[in-house]
């Protein structure tokens, strides 16, 4: 235990290099997340508007489980070499499923008396999809993104062994900074996943609608194998 | 206690700089250092990846399997007394959150440099998908089947045994599913700690740059968690033929 003193002083007396490394982690996983919501978002929300494509939208993420992620930033060593780039690539291959399927799937079960109504009212598709479509399907859509966004923050760690940075160079550079420094390491990392849940969680109820919060409407993430899809 | 072997990596990442790789003899390909050699993949694929593979079926397999016996008790729990539920839920969560990198690393300074640590940090993982699997199927079985059990006079058992466990059984096997993937998945970084697994040739390629086992490993990885997930929807197939009318 006394592995876990020295990393709490390790971490006292490195505070600058904990501050810059944890910076390094956000910038990375915020990117990351940036862009795979600019590809994944509109993509699932236009095919689940049309109803279409239902096999590739929900099955994508069942394949994307099953991507380890070291052997996707492995691949992309071989390919595209070191450096932030090929980790970025890596993260966002990672990130898009789960957004994918759950903007698909929001939008496409969206109460269709409801889209019904609107149309009866007049509304134009334009409008159907921006009133009445995404407003009700952001709970879910958001579910897949706070899903996307944890598994991006702890995957991130993994960018140091291909030079994005990050709070894993600490963790993989025992050489320079000793156990303390890779206990510290850890747990900073730890610490930054759990407050990353607890963050997109508040988030995701923030932006729920208010009628849509009461208690029941747990929003969940779509688990396709579970259905049997 | 050190990382063996690990020390010289992240020097090597650090710089960034040009690699230059010393591949002894081989084919042009391997000298260039291209992006992936076919003909040195298929020279020494025995060598350098197949107790690699084996070595990551028996991670996976142990995890899951004692993952499982964990999960599927802790779900037979909180089913009869479901006030635990949500502790049980929460604690679990809390376990799937650690970055795996960072687990293994904790578990060192505790369990040393061994498959202990590997697998307590993998067995970790699989907790929450195998309980709640398990837990949403039990709770998933109709109250029809319940009360026409009860009605011919089975016992609190033989319901459990010959009503809810036959229904939850697709939720239960979607579950190891799921399970079997992802620990496929992290235990490509287990091997940091130096447990073997396909981690390790992408480890060593870390070391010397060498970017056809960096291919190769990666996409041998891919390919067992695609050929495992394929086989446990076989299984499932088989084991539930009545679901199989749902299945879309």
């Amino acid at each position: 235990m006394n592995d876990f003193t020295n990393a709490f002083k390790f971490m006292g007396d490195n505070a600058s290099l904990m501050l810059e490394k944890t910076w390094e982690h956000l910038v990375l996983s915020f990117a990351s997340i940036g862009v795979a919501m600019l590809i994944a978002l509109p993509l699932g929300v236009v095919l689940g508007h049309m109803h279409k494509g239902s096999f590739v939208a929900i099955n994508v993420s069942n394949v994307g489980r099953a991507l380890p992620s070291l052997a996707i930033i492995s691949i992309g060593l071989g390919l595209l070499g070191i450096g932030f780039i090929n980790v970025l690539v890596a993260l966002v291959i990672l990130a898009v499923p789960p957004m994918l399927t759950n903007a698909f799937v929001a939008i496409d079960r969206v109460d269709p008396d409801a889209v019904e109504a609107a149309r009866g009212a007049g509304m134009s598709n334009a409008q159907i999809l921006w009133k009445v479509e995404i407003p009700l399907a952001v709970p879910l859509m958001f579910a897949g993104i706070r899903t996307a966004a944890v598994y991006v923050i702890a995957t991130a760690t993994l960018a140091a062994l291909a030079g994005g940075g990050g709070l894993g160079d600490i963790i993989i550079n025992q050489a320079s900074y000793g156990t303390p420094g890779v206990i510290a390491g850890s747990l900073a990392v730890t610490l930054l996943a759990f407050l990353g849940e607890a963050a997109f969680a508040l988030l995701q109820r923030a932006m729920t609608p208010r009628a849509l919060r009461r208690k029941g409407m747990a929003v969940e993430l779509v688990e396709p194998a579970l259905e049997g899809a | 206690m050190s990382v063996a072997g690990i020390g010289a990596l992240p020097a090597l990442v650090a710089q960034g700089g040009p690699v230059v790789p010393q591949f002894e003899q081989g084919s042009d390909c391997v000298r260039e250092n291209k992006g992936f050699c076919w003909d040195w993949f298929t020279q020494n694929f025995d060598r350098v990846f197949s107790d690699r593979i084996i070595q990551h079926i028996e991670l996976t397999a142990i995890a899951v399997s004692i993952g499982f016996v964990l999960a599927f008790a802790a779900a037979l729990i909180t089913y009869r007394y479901p006030r635990i539920g949500t502790p049980v839920t929460i604690f679990f969560a809390f376990l799937y959150t650690i970055p795996s990198l960072a687990f293994f690393q904790l578990m060192v300074p505790v369990t040393g440099l061994t498959w202990t640590s590997a697998e307590i940090a993998l067995v970790s993982y699989t907790l929450l998908i195998l309980y709640r699997n398990t837990l949403t199927g039990l709770q998933e079985v109709p109250g029809d089947a319940l009360e026409a059990a009860q009605a011919m006079g089975l016992t609190r058992r033989q319901t459990m045994m010959r009503v809810e466990l036959p229904l939850a059984l697709p939720a239960i096997i979607a579950g190891i599913r799921i399970a079997v993937v992802t620990i496929i998945s992290l235990a490509t970084v287990a091997a940091f700690i130096g447990v073997g697994g396909l981690g390790q040739p992408i480890f060593n390629a870390i070391q010397d740059g060498f970017k056809t086992q960096f291919v190769a490993a990666g996409v041998l990885a891919v390919v067992l968690a695609l050929v495992a997930d394929a086989l446990l929807v076989i299984v499932q197939r088989l084991l539930t033929p009545w679901a199989r009318a749902k299945v879309g």
